[in-house]
């Protein structure tokens, strides 16, 4: 199913949007890249494909908080807690935690829970944009520092109930996480135990890619049609001036509320993945480090715009592994030893990268085009103010 | 007699100790280009305010078409027929024109997120509606060329233009323009004139803000005159200007010998 999708994403998104033969290539080309390159990347070690596979999973991230902070431009320091609530409900419906200590449970599921993927992600994203809406409700009133200090708290509510909702009823383990988490079936596709494939025998790890790459590029496909669509345009509107907006007829209410759930759905879904593949949740995944790491992701690649997000996603999802091959063996070439650990050098890193942008690229390194996101249906001429505007329809 | 477009009757609102309107009333009839001046102060952007939901009145009526509203939300107020500017512009400065347009014409549409995501026919039909309409207003504005270009790049005047395009792809009634001749030069002046006189042409009413006496004189077919909140003359343009009441509230107490039509210029 995977290896499906991930191929015919490109395709559909190039018909849809009547794209030119040169923009239709570079996807297709794109498209080969992300299969071969478990296979290419993989010759190195496995831990370069597990980076990729976590790069898919904040490129989902990314994307829900861009609905968010970058078209809706309502800021969300709390946004790690729907990633939670989509973790937790898949660890919660796939492992023997709750039939271990629930006899009632254990009684009605001999053989222990374990609920397929394909009810346990949508669970976990209805839950993800029910408390998604819980988040909204309140701070439908508040814009910028205030808003994001509620969503803070929010954030951190959600991690300390899951650190210690383990007494008097055990529901979440507490600190120590809920371990043993049922690996992905798909239509007998064990994710596993991996069988032949059209010759080819894909590791688990692989086939996690796969499935990881493909729900990441749905998310950015959702992602650009919800952007160009007349809910994208009203998000766009509130963020701009929410007087005005209100003033054309928009129910700002309705559409911010949109906004959190929209979001929160794909931290869940991105949740749920994450804990399929990791095996293994506990809070401690879930800090309020997460909610900014994301966030740097979007302001660093270019809040608003859907291939920077992506861009600044993969970026520094994948710095952590590049420094773990870099770092130690330059600092011991150079200095005889490991002045500076790997993590530490990564929030620097941030940090710099973080303050770079805002000096030289305020506008992240893969900003929205200056003239407005019509291009693909408008041709251009020479100029910003070209005489010649096409009708359409 | 035309239809009557809008009626507003008892209006009052109390701001602390400010009674910023007192049982002020209006009545727009249809095709009208109605003019509210005053001078700073009287209440007139509080009375618009009012009218289209953003400043809650202490009492009032209101009926719009014939059919009584409460303009107690903006945007119910946009769906039920009236459309405004403001009087400092509030465009969506990193929109392009085109798309500032194209959210006017959220109140007349549809499309859903599940008809976003799916691309469903009705959201591209819809779609490509809104962006032919948008086109064709940018371009019945004089706006066109500047489809592509982000709002906050545009002149002064154009600006100005654009919220009047925006407002129009609301499919108004009423138009409510908030002073939109404010910190025009004469040309840009002469050009919204033609403008109004064009929308008027089209069936769709106007309710004018202005502190330009020559241009609402010039435009407008009926005037009410606003001080300290309170309605102090309604008539022509020509009725208005020699009413005493509006002399001394623009001009002090009149003593003898006053020449109101040149001062008032």
């Amino acid at each position: 199913m995977s290896e499906r999708a991930a191929s015919k994403d490109p395709g559909s998104r190039a018909s849809s949007a009547g794209t030119p033969p040169r923009v239709r290539a570079a996807l297709a080309a794109v498209g080969i890249v992300l299969i071969a390159l478990p296979w290419l990347i993989g010759a190195f070690g496995d831990a370069w494909v597990r980076a990729l596979c976590f790069a898919a999973l904040y490129v989902m991230l990314a994307l829900g908080l861009n609905i968010v902070v970058g078209f809706a431009g309502l800021l969300d320091l709390g946004y790690i807690a729907f990633y939670a609530v989509g973790a937790y409900t898949y660890a919660l419906l796939a492992s023997p935690h709750l039939t271990e200590h629930f006899p009632a449970l254990a009684h009605a599921f001999p053989h222990g829970l374990h609920v397929s993927i394909w009810i346990t992600l949508p669970i976990g994203a209805s839950l993800a944009a029910a408390f998604g809406i819980l988040l909204g409700a309140p701070v439908l009133k508040l814009r910028g520092d205030y808003l994001a200090i509620v969503t803070l708290g929010f954030g951190e509510i959600i991690r300390i109930f899951l650190n210690n909702l383990n007494a008097p009823l055990n529901f979440t383990n507490g600190p120590s996480g809920i371990t043993l988490i049922d690996q992905v079936r798909i239509d007998g596709l064990d994710f596993a135990h991996p069988s032949t494939i059209a010759g080819l025998q894909p590791s688990s790890l692989v086939l996690y890619y796969y499935l990881l790459v493909a729900m990441a590029l749905l998310a950015m496909l959702v992602c650009i049609r919800l952007q160009n669509s007349r809910l994208g345009r009203a998000w766009m509107a509130i963020r701009e001036d929410e007087v005005a907006a209100r003033a054309m007829g928009i129910n700002v209410r309705n559409v911010k509320l949109l906004a959190f759930s929209l979001g929160a759905t794909f931290g869940g879904i991105a949740g749920g993945l994450f804990a399929a593949f990791q095996g293994f949740v506990s809070p401690e995944s879930f800090s309020l480090m997460e909610s900014i790491v994301v966030l740097s992701m979007i302001v660093l690649g270019g809040l608003g715009h859907v291939p920077g997000v992506v861009l600044g996603a993969v970026m520094l999802a994948m710095l952590p592994e590049v420094l773990r091959h870099t770092a130690v063996p330059l600092q011991t070439a150079v200095f005889g030893r490991v002045l500076i650990d790997s993590e530490v050098l990564r929030m620097l890193l941030y940090g710099l990268a973080t303050v770079g942008v805002m000096l030289y690229r305020p506008r992240g390194l893969w900003p929205a085009p200056e003239h407005g996101t019509e291009g693909n249906n408008t041709p251009r001429g020479p100029g910003p103010a070209s005489q010649v505007v096409p009708r359409h329809g | 007699m035309a239809e009557c477009v809008l009626l507003a009757a008892s209006v009052n609102k109390r701001f602390g100790g400010l009674q910023a309107l007192a049982d002020v009333e209006i009545r727009i009839d249809e095709g009208q280009i109605y003019g509210l001046i005053g001078p700073n102060g009287a209440g007139k952007t509080t009375f618009f305010n009012v009218l289209t939901g953003l400043v809650r009145p202490d009492t009032g009526t209101f009926e719009l078409g014939g059919r009584p509203y409460r303009p107690i939300d903006p945007h119910r107020v946009a769906i039920a027929g009236i459309a405004r500017t403001f009087q400092n512009i509030r465009l969506f400065p990193d929109m392009t024109a085109l798309e500032n347009v194209m959210v006017g014409r959220h109140a007349r549409t549809h499309a859903n997120a599940l008809d976003a995501v799916l691309r469903t026919r009705r959201a591209r039909v819809e779609e490509r509606a809104i962006r032919a309409r948008a086109h064709e207003l940018l371009d019945e504005i004089g706006l066109s060329r500047y489809a592509n270009q982000l709002a906050r790049t545009l002149s002064y005047g154009d600006q100005r233009r654009l919220e009047v395009a925006r407002a129009l792809a609301t499919e108004p009634r009423l138009l409510a323009l908030d002073e939109p001749a404010a910190g025009m030069n004469a040309t840009e002046k002469q050009a919204l004139r033609a403008l109004l006189d064009s929308i008027r042409t089209r069936g769709i009413t106007i309710l004018l803000i202005e502190h330009d006496v020559k241009l609402v004189m010039g435009l407008c077919d009926r005037v009410t005159v606003l001080d300290y909140g309170k309605v102090i003359s309604v008539g022509t343009p020509a009725d208005v200007q020699r009413d005493p009441a509006v002399i001394e509230a623009y001009l002090g107490i009149v003593h003898a010998e006053p020449a109101p039509r040149a001062q008032l210029q």
